[in-house]
């Protein structure tokens, strides 16, 4: 295929953005309109965020629906008051599960996944079926026994009853089990041995910098799973202190069911929350290796 | 290809086949620790009940015995269960056409000749997919709520009727909408990069042969796409029997979501509201095997497909 490059490709090379097209035809008018239409579909929602951040609580209810307002900082001043600054302090702590629990969840689905890929050894298959089985175990099979369990040895509604669930995850270490085989050569592994190095420095100092792109698109799925995962949280935590952003937002509105007032604060902290993550999927794009998602790179 | 351990001289080899083991042990760890005993510990529960002696005051008058089949039977013989299932199937056999057909639809359309804004569609399709479940049902909600909804405002400017978006009609469409929304753009993602992989020269020589763009798409792309199309179906899938966050966010918003809408809800307020854990334990049970059923088919897929060259 073409992306089968066995050297660390995604970083180097860049997929081709156009194919290349000297001259350049006139688009046709009906394939550009519906391309369009999903694009303006996809953007609604977000526009409207833009929009509904801009009103004071009042005028949320009383004006048209795209007409913007001039309460955008009235409101951010508001959000960051609101309790102390807790809004804040959700979003940092969203920053610690998901930057966290990415990066260890990389590191330990680069490990197992190089070892998966590149060693014999009696049980592999076993090994490897049982953790990928567990990509279809809805989260609320794990979720409520995690949590009697976690509340058993005291470990309920701690950031550890968050950050110890998101680590593993079996699609990472699928993922690293591909990128594994197509990027770390054999004969370069045989070549480390042959110098003398030890199994773990071959792995720290040969394999993980040919997987390093690979590396960053498990980190980047699991930053968006674990920052996608309400579930978890919901069930874990109560106090409000330790909440992530979303779980925030969520009790926000919950509240704002009987104080409308708080419907504004709700959408300026919508607002404010997906800017970093849009910023971050923006900058990064060329790191979502969908590619390894569908198999179709091939060692 | 693994690297052979059993090929290098024979005084290193015992030291080294342990060391796969040890590298692996992180991982099992773990995922004993989060899998395989939660589990475990959820079959348990859903075979135990709570029995209580006297009036049910006091230490000791409450103790956990073993309680056969019964919560299962219970479980199976709840009408909400059953409607909330019958709901997910329903809001799976809807979702997960419409998702697909329209992530192929643009896939096509991003990977086709002389279609403009391309690049910008793109981002514009896909950037939902930063957009956590919970937010994305708050925008939305907001979007449906009479109140905000630009669809109310522009209806009440024409004059015409005020409809309930979040009423007990149109609910279950208002959570597939936002489901919709938020997936079609990675799966169009998946399906677009897939096509990228194709040789563009098959193409060529089928429009020398006079092929129209049409005609390329059905006998020439859609075939080469169906493993990737198998792929994307069944994680879709797998997604809408999980669905839990959409309706759980919208709820504030609306009197038309029970609290056992969906086979999770009822799961998550057996647990947690009711505080009948044994009954949740068994829910969760049957609608893992629902889903055991499903994965079986997947693994044989995924191995086949990724895993058949390396051995």
């Amino acid at each position: 295929m073409a992306t089968a490059h066995p050297q660390p490709a995604a970083a180097t090379t860049r997929r081709r953005p156009h194919r290349p097209r000297p001259h350049r035809p006139r688009p046709q008018l009906v394939p550009t309109i519906v391309l369009l239409t999903g694009a303006v579909y996809c953007l609604l929602p977000v526009a409207w965020v833009l929009v509904a951040a801009t009103k004071s609580g009042s005028s949320l209810f009383s004006t048209f629906t795209f007409a913007p307002g001039d309460a955008l900082f009235a409101n951010i001043a508001e959000l960051s008051a609101y309790r102390g600054g807790q809004f804040w302090r959700w979003v940092a702590n969203t920053a610690l599960y998901a930057g966290v629990g990415a990066l260890a969840s990389a590191a330990l689905s680069g490990l197992s996944g190089y070892t998966l890929a590149k060693y014999d050894f009696v049980g592999r298959s076993a090994i490897f079926n049982t953790l990928l089985a567990g990509v279809l175990v809805p989260g609320v099979i794990l979720a409520v026994p995690q949590y009697l369990l976690l509340a058993k040895i005291g470990l309920a509604d701690t950031y550890w009853s968050v950050l110890l669930p998101s680590i593993i995850s079996p699609y990472g270490i699928y993922l690293a089990r591909i990128y594994a085989a197509a990027a770390v050569p054999d004969t370069v592994i045989e070549a480390a041995r042959t110098d003398g190095a030890g199994e773990f420095r071959i792995f720290r100092q040969v394999a993980v910098p040919m997987m390093i792109p690979g590396l960053i698109t498990v980190f980047l799925f699991q930053f968006v799973a674990i920052w996608n995962n309400f579930l978890l949280p919901f069930i874990m935590l109560a106090d409000d202190n330790k909440f992530p952003v979303t779980l925030g937002l969520y009790t926000l509105l919950n509240q704002g069911s009987t104080t409308p007032a708080l419907y504004s604060l709700v959408i300026t902290g919508s607002l404010l929350s997906i800017i970093p993550l849009v910023a971050l999927f923006l900058s990064l794009q060329r790191y979502w290796r969908i590619d390894l998602l569908s198999g179709s790179i091939k060692a | 290809m693994p690297v052979a351990v059993r090929t290098r001289s024979g005084g290193r080899r015992g030291r080294r086949t342990a060391v796969p083991y040890v590298f692996l042990t992180p991982a099992v760890a773990l995922f004993v620790l989060t899998f395989l005993l939660p589990i475990g510990y959820a079959v348990y529960l859903s075979l135990r009940k709570v029995q209580v002696s006297g009036l049910g005051l006091g230490r000791g008058s409450r103790t956990e015995v073993f309680a056969g089949l019964a919560n299962y039977r219970a479980a199976l013989a709840d009408p909400t269960l059953l409607t909330g299932a019958l709901r997910v199937f329903g809001y799976g056999a809807l979702l997960v056409p419409v998702m697909l057909g329209l992530a192929l639809l643009f896939a096509l359309l991003l990977d086709r000749p002389r279609v403009g804004l391309q690049r910008v569609s793109r981002i514009a399709i896909f950037l939902p997919y930063a957009v956590p479940a919970v937010i994305a049902s708050l925008l939305w909600g907001f979007l449906y709520l009479p109140a905000t909804s630009p669809l109310n405002d522009t209806l009440d400017w024409l004059g015409g009727p005020q409809p309930d978006l979040l009423g007990t009609g149109t609910v279950f469409y208002a959570v597939v909408n936002i489901a919709l929304w938020g997936g079609v753009g990675f799966n169009m993602i998946v399906l677009f990069t897939a096509l990228r992989a194709i040789p563009p020269e098959l193409y060529e020589s089928a429009r020398i042969d006079g092929c129209s763009e049409l005609q390329i798409a059905w006998r020439i792309k859609i075939p080469l796409l169906t493993p990737a199309l198998v792929m994307t179906t069944v994680f879709t899938m797998i997604a809408t029997l999980q669905v839990f966050s959409e309706p759980m966010t919208l709820r504030p918003l609306t009197n038309s979501i029970s609290s056992t809408w969906t086979p999770l809800m009822k799961i998550y307020r057996d647990a947690f509201a009711t505080d009948d854990r044994y009954a949740a334990a068994a829910t969760s049970v049957i609608v893992a095997l629902v889903t055991l059923v499903l994965s079986f088919g997947f693994l044989r897929l995924v191995q086949r497909r990724a895993f058949g060259q390396e051995r």
